[in-house]
């Protein structure tokens, strides 16, 4: 086929010389570009599911007070507080990425993005940083309330700063992946939930409270990292070695994430 | 010299044991505005989809401003400028930064993507619905608003896909005169597909009539109607049924393209034959059953059907 393909080329080529090509985008602008239009989107139709992400949160939280052992200040208060806080990021960067992509692939949305001369990566990432940016103020709720609620220490939690981009680099590409990966948008959809559903679980529940399988599982879940560094923080002497490197390992699957997304994504544009 | 802007070679693309494109051939010249017309499922999507370097041909070659791209498909999205029929990916965008960012991921700086907003909302009449997301308009004006992204940063060619459904009259002549703007001034040259006969008529230079993933003719819109002028098309309209027991009527029945039981008749005859039909029906005894009848020169849609097509899914509006 592609010898034929390669013959007919050469006799359907024209009698002058090839016009220019009209330069790319360069992949900057154009992530910020991507970026700017997610962004707007928010404003136009994602603010209730942020409400409904944060609200979720919260009422994991309270729930946790009133029925689990969780002593203020306890390690366990902080396994929740900080689960329930990378839960919201979880939501939106995974659960509603994942959705927007499968949606976006079914309905030929993905054409749009095909045929303009960007990379690849910078639809990807720009749409994955939008939808990070978009927990900010549910993640900082949610940290901020919880540790109200639980008599934790507000000092750290600039740490959010580092937490919110890492674990949404890392579970939005693994949402954009899902999503573009997925034959049916209603399996986008359901891999998304499932997901969130396992940050929920295995985020929330202090791991010393798993049995051992299922800490396994919770050690492959990205999301438990963010948690992690984030529990770490609000103890009272914080083991900044080993926050670090949990934020590594968010920042390590991050980028794998994201090249897969982006993998992902160039098959499906191009068939 | 040749003045060829697009040519299509043998194209061949299947889905399972549907042949979509079956061995197409065409020569697009430069700076014209080329119509793929044809019934829905004749194969224009497909074939644009292959222009557009989105879908790979099984087989076949396609060159566009002398650049092979069955070879090289990343290389549609610099050459030319591409309106699908989805507009998913800017349905949640206000009207002006759909523009903007398609003229920005077109490669234009941030400075020139906000011009050339600003140049083509106006030009489209969609300036005071810039700030309106595309999901909360009219099912045309969000057809325009996409047609504005598809506009925004300028190309050789353009490849519009059904531009004006859902458009009023007022938005279609927009859409219109935009796109001869840019092949007067520019020399763009437009591939566009339709299934709406009539626009096909008044906008196109010339026309590939598509059915069943084969080019059956190639022509200007007055080409293709010389061929079968020597026909008239008559349509009758009965008051209840068509009185058949007339033998004059009768004769005709023979020549019916609709239902012999349906209230309306189309008839495409040759002008002498025409003639006498129509002075048959209207001077004696069938006249009290006749509530209407029209006589046409031939349309498009004609010669689409002249030539064998199936003659579903046009559109004459």
């Amino acid at each position: 086929m592609t010898t034929t393909a390669a013959e007919n080329a050469t006799t359907a080529r024209p009698y002058e010389a090839a016009a220019p090509l009209a330069p790319r985008a360069a992949f900057l602008p154009a992530l910020g570009a991507v970026y700017r239009a997610q962004l707007a989107r928010a404003r136009v139709s994602r603010i209730p599911l942020l409400f409904v992400a944060t609200f979720q949160s919260i009422g994991i939280m309270v729930l946790m007070r009133g029925v689990v052992d969780a002593d203020p200040g306890s390690e366990a208060a902080r396994s929740v507080v900080a689960g329930s806080t990378v839960l919201v990021v979880a939501f939106v960067a995974l659960n509603l990425l994942a959705q927007y992509f499968g949606r976006l692939r079914a309905h030929g949305g993905l054409d749009h993005y095909a045929t303009l001369p960007v990379p690849p990566a910078a639809v990807v990432l720009g749409a994955a940083g939008a939808y990070a940016s978009f927990t900010v103020p549910g993640t900082v709720v949610t940290a901020v309330f919880g540790s109200v609620l639980f008599d934790l220490p507000l000092t750290h939690l600039w740490l959010l700063a580092a937490v919110i981009p890492l674990a949404g680099a890392a579970l939005a590409g693994l949402g954009a992946a899902l999503g573009l990966l997925a034959p049916r948008p209603e399996l986008a959809t359901l891999a998304g939930q499932l997901g969130m559903s396992a940050a929920l679980l295995l985020g929330v529940i202090p791991a010393a409270n798993l049995p051992a399988p299922i800490a396994l599982a919770r050690d492959l879940l990205p999301s438990t990292y963010g948690v992690e560094a984030l529990a770490r923080s609000f103890g009272p002497h914080p083991d900044w070695a080993a926050v670090a490197t949990d934020l590594a390992v968010c920042a390590g699957v991050g980028v794998l994430a994201l090249a897969a997304a982006t993998w992902a994504y160039r098959r499906a544009a191009l068939r | 010299m040749s003045t060829g802007a697009c040519t299509i070679r043998d194209l061949t693309k299947s889905y399972g044991d549907v042949r979509a494109n079956d061995g197409v051939s065409l020569d697009v010249h430069r700076g014209e505005i080329f119509g793929l017309l044809g019934p829905n499922g004749a194969g224009k999507s497909t074939l644009v989809r292959q222009l557009t370097g989105l879908l790979r041909p099984d087989s076949g070659a396609i060159s566009l401003l002398g650049h092979d791209l069955v070879r090289h498909p990343e290389r549609a999205s610099r050459l030319l400028g591409y309106l699908g029929q989805e507009s998913t990916a800017l349905d949640e965008l206000p009207v002006g930064l759909a523009a903007e960012t398609t003229a920005r991921l077109r490669g234009l700086s941030a400075r020139a993507a906000r011009t050339e907003r600003d140049a083509v909302l106006d030009e489209l009449g969609l300036t005071p619905l810039a700030a309106k997301p595309l999901a909360r308009l009219s099912g045309g004006q969000r057809r325009l608003a996409c047609v504005a992204a598809a506009l925004a940063g300028a190309r050789p060619v353009l490849v519009l896909d059904e531009p004006t459904t859902g458009m009023d009259p007022v938005a279609r002549r927009a859409v219109w005169a935009a796109v001869d703007r840019r092949r007067t001034a520019d020399g763009v040259t437009v591939i566009l597909v339709t299934h709406n006969v009539i626009e096909a008529e008044t906008v196109l230079d010339r026309v590939a009539v598509m059915d069943a993933g084969r080019v059956i003719a190639c022509d200007t819109p007055g080409g293709l109607k010389a061929r079968i002028d020597d026909e008239v098309r008559v349509e009758l309209v009965w008051r209840e049924t068509a009185p058949v027991h007339l033998p004059e009527v009768a004769a005709l029945s023979a020549r019916n393209d609709g239902a012999e039981n349906g209230r309306r008749w189309t008839l495409r005859l040759p002008t002498d034959e025409a003639r006498a039909a129509v002075a048959a029906v209207t001077g004696g005894p069938a006249f009290d059953a006749l509530d209407d009848f029209t006589l046409t020169t031939p349309s498009l849609e004609d010669v689409y059907m002249s030539l064998g097509g199936r003659g579903e899914g046009l559109v004459k509006a």
